[in-house]
């Protein structure tokens, strides 16, 4: 339980997929002009990402890495399918981002009418592959620390787009140099919140 | 910059003025990271040093144009309703082939990008232009589409690289560039600037980069 709860605070915070990783950065700067619409995506990632992470981790270890096939039947067990691997977890990332896609549009118009072409963008979202890619990498030994790392990165990910959010709601009303008007300035303020960000790398949980 | 555009006079009749632009422009006017706002993800997160910027930026070039001669190809083909999941599939295929290649010979840089080679399928360049380019020209044009923005990006990704290996250790592709002497273990004035090397700083230097591209480009500046 203890090392779930580090993974927890470990994966928002000293990993941070947007500040330590940049992972995701396309549709941060695209999509952070307003909070609004910033916490519609966030939430997006966060639930396409616990869905995904998990799914991704049951697939690579009874499918995918070397001797997963082994519970199917002794022969197949020499199988190594690891090289499938980006093809079968974008897949599997795209078909639940079209279902996620679905509910949305269904039970949630107005947020669909908002979110526009970054719905379907999510599949394409590096943050969510770099979740399923992660994992595979950090080599998890359960299902639940799978869940656990995708729901804390989500987390990670929406705080980060929800604070640049706000950041340029406020900076509209600044005297930014033309040319570092809105792309140059987000830039420069995310690299000082990655900064700031910077301060949790010594802590060891 | 020039170099691509000497090669691209050579062979004239393909390569009419518009043929050219297509190349052209992408280094500067539409840049795919600093005026789309495309591939970032992974432009910032293996620029520490210059050699793994360079490996990126061929494997993102050889993806790129391969993949939007591809789909320019099957563009009559394909369904507009499942169009991002063929465009996936394609894209990963290649980034497959590309991860293999890279594992047998280049295997200690292939440790270095980790995961960011897997990263290229959700590079939003690729998709980004397939969307907007390949699914509605030929395939030639796809082509040279693709090779322009892939230089668009590796460009600027070799300029972030290049500031962040100097001022960070002092070397350029692994060579040391700032003279042991200068260092103040040798009794010098100098030293590395660490911070360079966290991530931060990339993201700083490619705000810089927009900031002196859009100071002369004064047409590409925001409301």
């Amino acid at each position: 339980m203890q090392d779930l709860i580090s993974l927890f605070v470990k994966s928002i915070f000293v990993e941070n997929m947007i500040f330590a990783y940049f992972l995701g950065m396309c549709s941060y700067l695209a999509v952070s002009k307003t909070v609004k619409t910033a916490v519609g995506l966030g939430a997006a990632v966060i639930f396409v990402l616990v869905v995904t992470v998990p799914v991704n981790w049951l697939l690579e270890n009874y499918v995918l890495r070397e001797g997963a096939l082994g519970w199917l039947s002794p022969e197949l067990a020499e199988i190594d399918l690891s090289f499938l691997s980006f093809i079968m977890f974008i897949a599997v990332i795209a078909s639940i981002v079209q279902l996620v896609e679905m509910i949305v549009e269904k039970f949630a118009p107005a947020l669909y009418g908002a979110l526009g072409i970054f719905l379907p963008l999510i599949a394409v979202n590096c943050s969510i592959l770099g979740g399923a890619l992660f994992m595979q990498q950090k080599d998890f030994g359960t299902i639940a620390e799978a869940g656990v790392y995708g729901f804390g990165s989500g987390i990670g990910w929406f705080l980060a787009i929800v604070a640049i959010a706000a950041i340029r709601e406020k900076i509209r009303y600044s005297n930014v140099p033309p040319a570092l008007r809105g792309l140059g300035i987000t830039f420069i303020v995310t690299g000082l919140m990655g900064i700031a960000f910077m301060s949790f790398m010594g802590i060891k949980l | 910059m020039s170099t691509e555009v000497k090669e691209v006079k050579k062979k004239e009749p393909l390569f009419s003025k518009k043929n050219r632009g297509l190349i052209t422009d992408p280094l500067n006017d539409s840049n795919p990271i600093s005026v789309q706002v495309l591939g970032i993800c992974s432009a910032l997160a293996i620029t520490v040093q210059l050699k793994p910027a360079v490996v990126m930026s061929i494997s993102v070039l050889a993806v790129l144009s391969i993949g939007n001669v591809v789909i320019s190809l099957l563009r009559n083909l394909i369904p507009s309703r499942i169009r991002i999941i063929v465009q996936l599939v394609v894209v990963a295929s290649l980034v497959i082939l590309v991860n293999e290649v890279l594992q047998a010979y280049a295997y200690d840089v292939s440790k270095e990008l980790s995961v960011f080679v897997g990263l290229i399928i959700t590079n939003c360049i690729i998709m980004g232009r397939f969307e907007a380019f390949a699914l509605a020209n030929s395939p030639w044009k796809s082509f040279l589409d693709g090779l322009g923005n892939a230089f668009g990006y590796a460009w600027i990704l070799i300029a972030v690289a290049f500031v962040r290996e100097l001022f960070g250790s002092g070397t350029l592709f692994g060579f040391q560039i700032i003279p042991h002497a200068w260092y103040i273990d040798e009794g010098g004035f100098y030293s590395n600037n660490g911070f360079f090397l966290f991530p931060p700083m990339a993201l700083i230097v490619v705000g810089i980069i927009i900031w002196i591209q859009r100071s002369r480009n004064t047409k590409l500046i925001e409301d």
